[in-house]
């Protein structure tokens, strides 16, 4: 338990850091495109409307669907502006998450600004407008500071939206306080979750306050008050900001990692064997199956361990099942001659799609392999990830065996583990590494068929670094290094509900492991 | 000092004032007197270009209102009005000093011509600290007409300035206006509804109805007036008023 606040409380520093860099700039931007929208808006019904309703749309968009918007849109433009000017930019992390965060702040600026200003008094904007000032002086001199109090208000729960929302921004491979939150979640560490929240909901809560600071004396006209959260708000933000600057320095590589613990256990090893080199490695956490080989083809991550048969299915798109070496062998030729991706080896264990059940369920229908099920099927209640019942190799393996079931109910990982104990299904998509199989004593049916491609844990490099010898000499020693045993003892110790590792101690362990042998 | 030349206003295409032709010379104090709709603000708004005619032209020394850009020309004008839009978010020195500021005068002048205002217009130099939402609103008029005058105008625009106040301290207010029109030497146009106010304090009155000017002279002619049937009813109220106190004040005294 003490564990796992302490290595909360070591994360906190890069995770606030960043969380408070992506919200300001958001909420920065966000002014700076809504209060100039506002005063055009205020003055003019033709704007009014039209930009109140596209910002109270954008409001209505899950902000999860938003940020993931925008990774394919940027991704594109990318990709064109890459054929224009030979010169693209990162699809993933800080933009998208910025652009996602300014378009949601809009609205709230936007509308008290409109408001504020269409609410000065007349007989003041006739003073101002018969002593003859300009349309600029009366702007500046008179609406404005009338108004300054309303787009406060506004500002204020823009930047509690802002700073909730950015927690969000973890899936696009943007650190935040989110990071806790995601990461929690998938190895059930309640206590990162917790932390996850009350981190930003004390952030949040903490910049409300000063701006309501600011607004309070905005319309008290204290000059104390207004510069109290000013430098409150500045202070703040540079103690925030500090262990960035201190970190930049050495930013070094970028590690991917998927959503799920042997993700974040391998990834914090490869960033092990890096640092013992001297050289700077940073996680970037929580990505998504298709994203992470796509940021790592366009150089944005540089290095994550993906599975053969995943990259055989959804990256190059085959459906054969020629083994597992011939696999592994066109794999590291097609991905390198294709997105000059360098396929550095298998790490020696698999982490395959498989189906599993209870033993005693599977002793009492006399199942033993998938082609048992067939019969069975129709009367069996299927549990699966998140993404099992949409990939192709659901489509392959009910095709192979003719698979109608009941039932399917998609699952965050752990919670698919639960719902097999509790009996809610019968059947269940797991992870051939996974620790709850053994610990669980789980049956696993075997596929006689071979519908299910291997899918043997290999370590991608990205093209930039291809043929750095610093990156490829830290993680070369990790190939063939790991047995499916030691993976799953590992990944057990993170996914298990009590005595629980974090990702970092998990890795560190696997890694005396693998010098041991 | 003004020149109207056959200038019309219409809203909805409803004609609102004109055609109107008048003349007001420098020095002058006009009253623009008629009831609610006899176009006497509209008519005002037209000298410095809140209101932009339909037809005709409106000239101030010559030069036509809307020919050049507007900002500039108000500049040159004082204006002040009942709701007076003091600026609630600046002191009572700041706001008198928009006026210099707009002029781009340096600070120790505008700091000097702050002061001589609140002396002029008869407020104790301590209001200078105070907001606007701190006055009494017969001392708001006051700071209203300070910063009407403080950039030094020639000519004054004045709309029902003195409408929502009391009765001795809009007699007060009116006489004090007054002499200061004559010290400075300014010209003043000033809508009012109120027949005594325009009686007392202007030297020429232009009653205005549906637009159109149905009597144009020194207070003591419009008094008199014996052509339009409605100047004479618009005057019978505060004459035969006037009558009915001074007999009694002469009733009172006798018993």
């Amino acid at each position: 338990m003490d564990d796992r606040w302490a290595a909360a409380w070591r994360l906190l520093p890069d995770y606030l850091s960043q969380h408070v860099l992506l919200s300001v700039c958001a909420l920065a931007l966000g002014f700076a495109v809504s209060l100039p929208l506002a005063v055009v808006a205020s003055r003019s019904p033709a704007v009014r409307w039209p930009s109140l309703f596209a910002a109270s749309l954008i409001q209505t968009i899950p902000s999860l669907a938003l940020l993931a918007l925008f990774y394919p849109v940027l991704l594109a433009l990318s990709t064109i502006s890459r054929r224009l000017f030979g010169a693209g930019f990162p699809a993933l992390g800080f933009l998208p998450s910025l652009l996602a965060l300014t378009l949601y702040s809009m609205l709230p600026i936007l509308r008290n600004g409109v408001a504020g200003i269409r609410g000065v008094d007349p007989a003041a904007s006739e003073a101002a407008q018969g002593m003859g000032m300009t349309g600029w002086q009366r702007l500046f001199w008179v609406e404005l500071p009338l108004a300054a109090p309303v787009i406060m208000a506004g500002a204020r729960t823009a930047a509690v939206w802002t700073i909730g929302a950015a927690t969000l921004a973890t899936p696009v491979g943007q650190t935040s306080l989110g990071n806790y939150i995601f990461l929690g979640l998938q190895t059930e560490n309640w206590v990162f979750v917790l932390f996850g929240c009350f981190a930003s909901a004390g952030l949040a809560l903490a910049a409300d306050q000063l701006l309501g600071l600011i607004e309070s004396g905005l319309a008290g006209r204290s000059r104390l008050r207004i510069w109290g959260g000013v430098l409150g708000l500045a202070l703040g933000a540079a103690a925030a900001l500090s262990p960035l600057a201190a970190g930049h320095a050495r930013a070094g590589y970028r590690i991917g990692t998927k959503n799920f613990a042997e993700q974040y256990i391998l990834g914090e090893l490869m960033a092990q064997r890096l640092d013992a080199t001297g050289a700077r490695a940073r996680l970037k956490e929580d990505l998504g199956s298709a994203t992470a080989y796509r940021a790592l083809a366009a150089s944005e991550i540089d290095a994550y361990v993906d599975y053969s048969g995943t990259l055989w299915t959804n990256v190059i798109g085959r459906r054969d099942n020629p083994g597992r070496e011939a696999v592994l062998r066109d794999l590291a030729a097609i991905l390198g001659r294709r997105d000059h991706v360098r396929l550095l080896g298998s790490l020696g264990f698999e982490n395959a799609y498989v189906l599993a059940m209870r033993p005693e369920r599977a002793r009492e229908l006399g199942i033993s392999t998938i082609a048992d099920l067939e019969a069975r099927a129709p009367d069996l209640r299927l549990g699966s990830d998140l993404e099992f019942l949409s990939r192709p190799e659901w489509t392959d393996l009910r095709r192979a065996y003719g698979l109608r079931f009941r039932s399917s109910t998609a699952y965050q990982p752990t919670f698919m583990y639960n719902a097999l104990e509790d009996g809610q299904v019968d059947v269940i998509s797991a992870f051939s590494s996974d620790g709850r199989i053994a610990a669980q004593h789980l049956v696993v049916l075997s596929d006689p068929r071979r519908a299910l491609p291997p899918y043997d844990a290999v370590i991608l490099v990205s093209p930039r670094h291809a043929n750095d010898a610093r990156l490829i000499g830290a993680l070369s020693p990790l190939v063939g290094a790991i047995s499916v045993q030691m993976m799953r003892q590992a990944n057990y110790s993170v996914d298990r509900t009590t005595d629980k590792l974090t990702p970092t101690a998990a890795a560190r362990w696997l890694d005396a492991r693998i010098r041991r042998k | 000092m003004i020149a109207f030349d056959r200038v019309e206003k219409r809203f909805g295409g409803r004609t609102v004032v004109g055609p109107l032709s008048f003349e007001v010379a420098e020095g002058q104090f006009v009253a623009l007197l008629g009831g609610s709709g006899s176009g006497k603000t509209t008519t005002l708004k037209m000298i410095n270009g809140l209101v932009t005619p339909d037809a005709g032209v409106v000239r101030v020394d010559g030069e036509v209102v809307g020919a050049g850009p507007l900002a500039p020309l108000r500049r040159r004008i004082g204006y002040v009005f009942q709701e007076i839009g003091l600026l609630p978010h600046m002191t009572v020195a700041e706001n008198i000093a928009l006026g210099p500021r707009l002029a781009q005068w340096d600070r120790a002048r505008t700091a000097a011509r702050t002061a001589e205002l609140l002396e002029l217009t008869a407020l104790p130099a301590e209001v200078g600290a105070r907001l606007p939402a701190e006055l009494s609103g017969g001392q708001r008029q006051r700071v209203g007409v300070a910063r009407a005058l403080a950039a030094g105008p020639r000519l004054m625009l004045m709309d029902e300035p003195f409408g929502a106040l009391d009765p001795i301290t809009r007699d007060a207010l009116g006489r004090d206006y007054r002499a200061l029109h004559e010290r400075l030497g300014l010209t003043t146009v000033m809508v009012t509804h109120d027949v005594t106010e325009a009686l007392l304090l202007a030297d020429r009155i232009l009653v205005l109805g549906e637009g159109r000017i149905l009597a144009d002279g020194t207070p003591r002619a419009v008094m008199r007036a014996d052509g339009d049937g409605r100047v004479r009813a618009m005057m019978a109220t505060p004459m035969e008023q006037a009558r009915r106190l001074e007999a009694l004040a002469r009733g009172s005294a006798d018993g």
